[in-house]
């Protein structure tokens, strides 16, 4: 077996055993006690050729559905999107996609200005005064932003809507679990919408942060402006987990007085990928700048006077304060950051209006189409390119009907929420035509009758 | 690199921008429009666009070229970035993660029809077990922080499970990462930090006088930050386990026992592995990492849920039925495409491939190392594994920092290697080398080192102002943190 990433020749082998002094590589394995030494050799699958890797992978690429095979109107949380095809040729550069976190920064100007530009950008779509170079992903930024709520404030509980993503408020469970936060969570009234009297209720002096999606996770559009109000005056924060695409017509959070704003980058140039990489932004305010988890890039002057971008305020980081550190993260995700700091910079300010725009009208003529058919929605609040509709069967057995008619159909909401059995959540990005929307329409119509 | 890149100021993609200017087309609406105001409510429309660029495709561009021949990745040269494993990033694997039958699905889709996206998981998960010699893995986490902290989580409901909530110490050597005490804060548990003996490794006695009936965790990595093998390894799961306690395996630095030595046989009970460094997820300029976490028996049940398991029938499922599961560690079921890139590596290279990357990866270090010290102080004369320390302090003396000499290789075209870490080493400098490197490239690093310290001696005003080539000098990064600029503001 030839193996073409490994250089060692025979000769390399005997000149570099020479100079160290050894006769044998298993030489340099002495200190490993012999008995955790590994005699046999690992079960793992076996070692393919370049040709047989890749129809091995195209065979089990080809075993899945996936948009390029059905017509796709599942989101909840990860869309399909125009994608620029300028965007996998710059993130393809070696230069990027190779190095490593900056820190040697006169040779990663490159990476650290991209980000500083990615930052800019996050500000800008937020309404936030500062961002930080990205998180996991939108669930992961969520949770931390609760944690940094609750050291911030100096209190314990945070609430949060039942309209949030159901797997961020699991991953801000098991956030809240290791940190000894307590959590609440608040239902939605039959707007789809969170119940702001319920909220109103749950919220006391020792409440550290609200926590609402926008849209949420039913679709809707939550009345941040009322929400605000109700948290402020309880002196809690309030924490904002926004589609950044929606962020293209929707008042800014920033706007709206939200402390923090967190979210997926993932609907602006990172493909959807069963779930990831995505990448999680994170923005807040500049005085709660220093206590913003992840890496900041910051702009300054070198010797010369010349502007130059850093890795900055690291004094937060767990590199520095270890056992005093508030968020252990190290790798983020740079690399999707920057595909969507390209996606901005191609869409920029008239494409990223202009694709928010189609959403919401293509989404809302869908919504349409479907009530045409008979099919209801069930909720009648404000919403931006996704909504409920409730089919009074198991969605599951409508979306195996729906597969087999070329669609991926909508999310089952039952999954999540037990009261919206028979309720299907559809997505309508830029991407669907009338065509689609309109003989997905027809086929729900027959399968529903049916 | 520096030699073909323009030394002027870059413009930011805010400022090429110019009002009116596109790269990008979308279809022409095809429904009916509606009027936004019936749609939304008026103080929930957005009143002022965000302000970002408007330029051109080819503006796009050349402005991301040319930020890309501003940065230094491992396909432009050497990278000895210690315990960062800064290995080639296999092209192949990009083409597989870029196949539709996998980069556009969703992760909502029922599992009959991700059946190919299941089986590289299962695959996976059954691969990396037996590489680490554990009976289970999550893909679940998203880096290498991400699964300590999720180890240590397990670790905290096994032993709450046990009605053992007073074990909350988690045992940490002093060379040890930032992000093990960090994770073990956020997991809820307390870090007892305890030295490092004059070999290098772990102080055994001092572990014995740390475990007790508070003791949760041992956390390890091995070959630890100085690269070398804690050789006690076995009388270390000892005392820990005797004790109450489980020993946890952080995998930054695997790159060294693939197929040598494993985490499972040397007692570990918990193991995460870094794909982005050992397995050859890309680098990416910091991330998108993966940081799957293997178990033996006795966590299994408390692994984040779902994860993959077979029928008989050999299909793939979800098993969500974990009752005792700490919960989600990440949104979906991880960093998917980077799992996908390291089953990839996996294939290409196979078990007597893995061997080969750890055996020359050890062999490569201890060349560098041998014929670098001398020149430099090396604090730990022993055989090293994937990586090894030197210090600066003889140049130190000289009035060179370690800094200026990491600063002086960026004039040669080189990464420099890790400095200041690990922290118990003074004028530290952290080289690894890795495996995909070719001995005529080590020669030619090791002797700019070996002219570095000739320089220090003779001409010590061209390291300590290096460096001298690079498209900016060295950056103000005390004012960059005092008077902080995050973002771009327009004059």
């Amino acid at each position: 077996m030839k193996y073409r990433y490994l250089p060692m020749t025979e000769q390399d082998k005997r000149e570099m055993m020479d100079a160290i002094g050894i006769s044998s590589i298993d030489d340099l394995f002495s200190d490993i006690p012999e008995e955790v030494r590994f005699k046999g050799k690992l079960q793992i699958s076996e070692a393919l050729s370049e040709p047989e890797l890749v129809s091995y992978f195209q065979s089990l690429a080809q075993k899945n559905v996936n948009f390029t095979t059905h017509v796709n109107f599942l989101g909840a949380g990860v869309y399909q999107h125009y994608i620029p095809s300028v965007v996998n040729h710059m993130l393809l550069r070696g230069e990027f996609f190779t190095a490593y976190t900056p820190y040697q920064p006169e040779i990663s100007q490159g990476e650290l200005q991209a980000i500083f530009e990615y930052q800019t950008m996050v500000c800008e779509l937020t309404g936030m005064e500062v961002a930080n170079s990205s998180m996991y992903d939108g669930a992961t930024s969520l949770a931390e932003a609760a944690m940094m709520a609750a050291g911030h404030t100096g209190r314990k509980k945070v609430i949060v809507s039942r309209a949030v993503h159901p797997e961020a408020r699991s991953v801000l469970g098991t956030y809240a679990y290791g940190q000894g936060v307590e959590l609440t969570e608040v239902g939605y009234d039959s707007q789809g919408l969170t119940d702001t009297a319920a909220l109103e209720a749950a919220l006391d002096e020792g409440t550290a942060a609200v926590i609402v999606q926008y849209p949420n996770f039913l679709g809707n559009v939550e009345d941040l402006a009322a929400i605000e109000q109700i948290v402020h005056a309880k002196g809690a924060l309030l924490i904002v987990s926004a589609n950044p695409l929606a962020l293209g017509i929707l008042e800014a959070p920033g706007k709206l007085g939200a402390d923090i704003v967190v979210g997926d980058m993932q609907p602006f140039g990172i493909p959807a990928s069963f779930g990831g990489p995505h990448c999680g932004y994170f923005a807040t305010s500049a005085k709660l700048m220093r206590k913003m988890p992840g890496r900041i890039v910051g702009q300054t002057k070198d010797e010369e006077g010349k502007r130059g971008f850093v890795l900055t305020l690291q004094a937060r980081e767990q590199h520095i304060r270890r056992e005093k550190a508030t968020s252990n993260i190290c790798s983020n995700q740079a690399l999707l950051a920057l595909a969507s700091a390209i996606t901005l910079s191609a869409l920029g300010k008239q494409g990223v209006q202009e694709m928010a725009m189609m959403n919401l009208q293509k989404a809302h003529y869908a919504k349409q189409a479907l009530q045409a058919k008979g099919i209801s929605a069930t909720f009648a609040a404000p919403f931006f390119n996704e909504f409920a509709i409730n089919i009074g069967k198991p969605v599951a057995d409508v979306n195996n009907k729906l597969l087999a008619k070329g669609f991926i159909g909508g999310y089952d909401l039952g999954l999540a929420y037990p009261e919206l059995a028979g309720h299907m959540l559809i997505a309508v990005t830029e991407l669907r035509t009338k065509q689609e929307i309109d003989a997905l329409a027809t086929e729900l119509e027959a399968i529903t009758r049916g | 690199m520096a030699n073909h890149t323009n030394k002027k100021e870059k413009a930011l993609i805010f400022e090429l921008s110019k009002p009116g200017r596109v790269g990008y087309n979308l279809p022409e609406l095809d429904v009916p429009e509606t009027d936004v105001a019936s749609l939304l409510p008026k103080h929930l429309i957005r009143e002022t666009p965000a302000e970002l660029p408007e330029v051109s495709e080819l503006q796009v561009v050349r402005h991301y070229t040319e930020l890309s021949r501003r940065n230094h990745g491992v396909d432009n040269g050497f990278y000895p970035l210690g315990s960062c494993t800064m290995k080639y990033n296999p092209k192949i694997n990009e083409d597989v993660a870029r196949y539709p039958g996998f980069a556009q699905t969703h992760p909502y889709q029922p599992a009959e029809t991700v059946q190919g996206v299941l089986e590289v998981m299962y695959n996976l998960q059954r691969d990396l077990a037996e590489i680490t010699g554990m009976d289970a893995v999550t893909l679940q986490p998203a880096a290498g922080a991400a699964g300590e902290w999720t180890g240590l989580m397990m670790i905290r409901a096994y032993h709450e499970s046990r009605g053992e909530k007073n074990r909350t110490k988690v045992i940490v050597p002093n060379s040890a990462h930032g992000t093990n005490p960090a994770s073990a804060t956020i997991a809820g548990l307390e870090t007892v930090t305890i030295p490092s003996d004059e070999r290098g490794l772990v102080n055994i006695e001092a572990l014995r006088e740390a475990v007790g009936p508070d003791t949760a965790a041992l956390m390890l990595t091995n070959p630890n930050t100085l690269g070398l093998f804690e050789e006690d390894i076995v009388e270390m799961a000892k005392i820990v386990h005797e004790a109450g306690g489980l020993l946890y395996y952080d995998g930054a630095n695997a790159n060294a026992i693939l197929g040598i030595a494993r985490p499972g046989d040397m007692g570990f009970d918990v193991v995460h592995l870094n794909l982005h460094k050992t397995f050859t997820g890309p680098h990416g300029g910091g991330g998108p990492g993966a940081g799957p976490v293997g178990v033996k028996k006795i966590l299994e049940p408390f692994l984040p849920a779902p994860i993959v398991a077979k029928k008989e029938d050999g299909t793939y499922y979800w098993d969500t039925d974990r009752p005792h599961s700490i919960g989600r560690v990440k949104g979906y079921h991880g960093n998917f495409g980077i799992l996908l890139r390291a089953y990839s590596y996996i294939r290409t290279m196979g078990a007597e491939g893995l061997l080969q990357v750890s055996q020359y990866a050890v062999l490569n270090a201890n060349y560098m190392m041998r014929r670098l010290a001398g020149a430099y102080h090396l604090p730990y004369d022993r055989v090293c594994k994937h990586e090894f320390v030197l210090s600066g302090v003889k140049q130190k003396k000289l009035g060179v920092r370690t800094l200026d000499i990491a600063k002086r290789l960026l004039d040669f075209g080189y990464h420099p290697p890790t400095i200041y870490f690990p922290l118990i080493v003074d004028e530290c400098l952290m080289i690894e080398p890795t495996e995909t490197e070719t001995k005529e490239t080590l020669d030619e690093f090791i002797d700019a080192m070996l002219q570095i310290a000739r320089e220090c001696e003779e001409t010590p005003e061209i390291v300590q102002e290096a460096p001298h080539t690079t498209v900016v000098k060295r950056l103000d990064e005390a004012t960059a943190a005092r008077k902080p600029i995050l973002r771009y503001q327009p004059e």
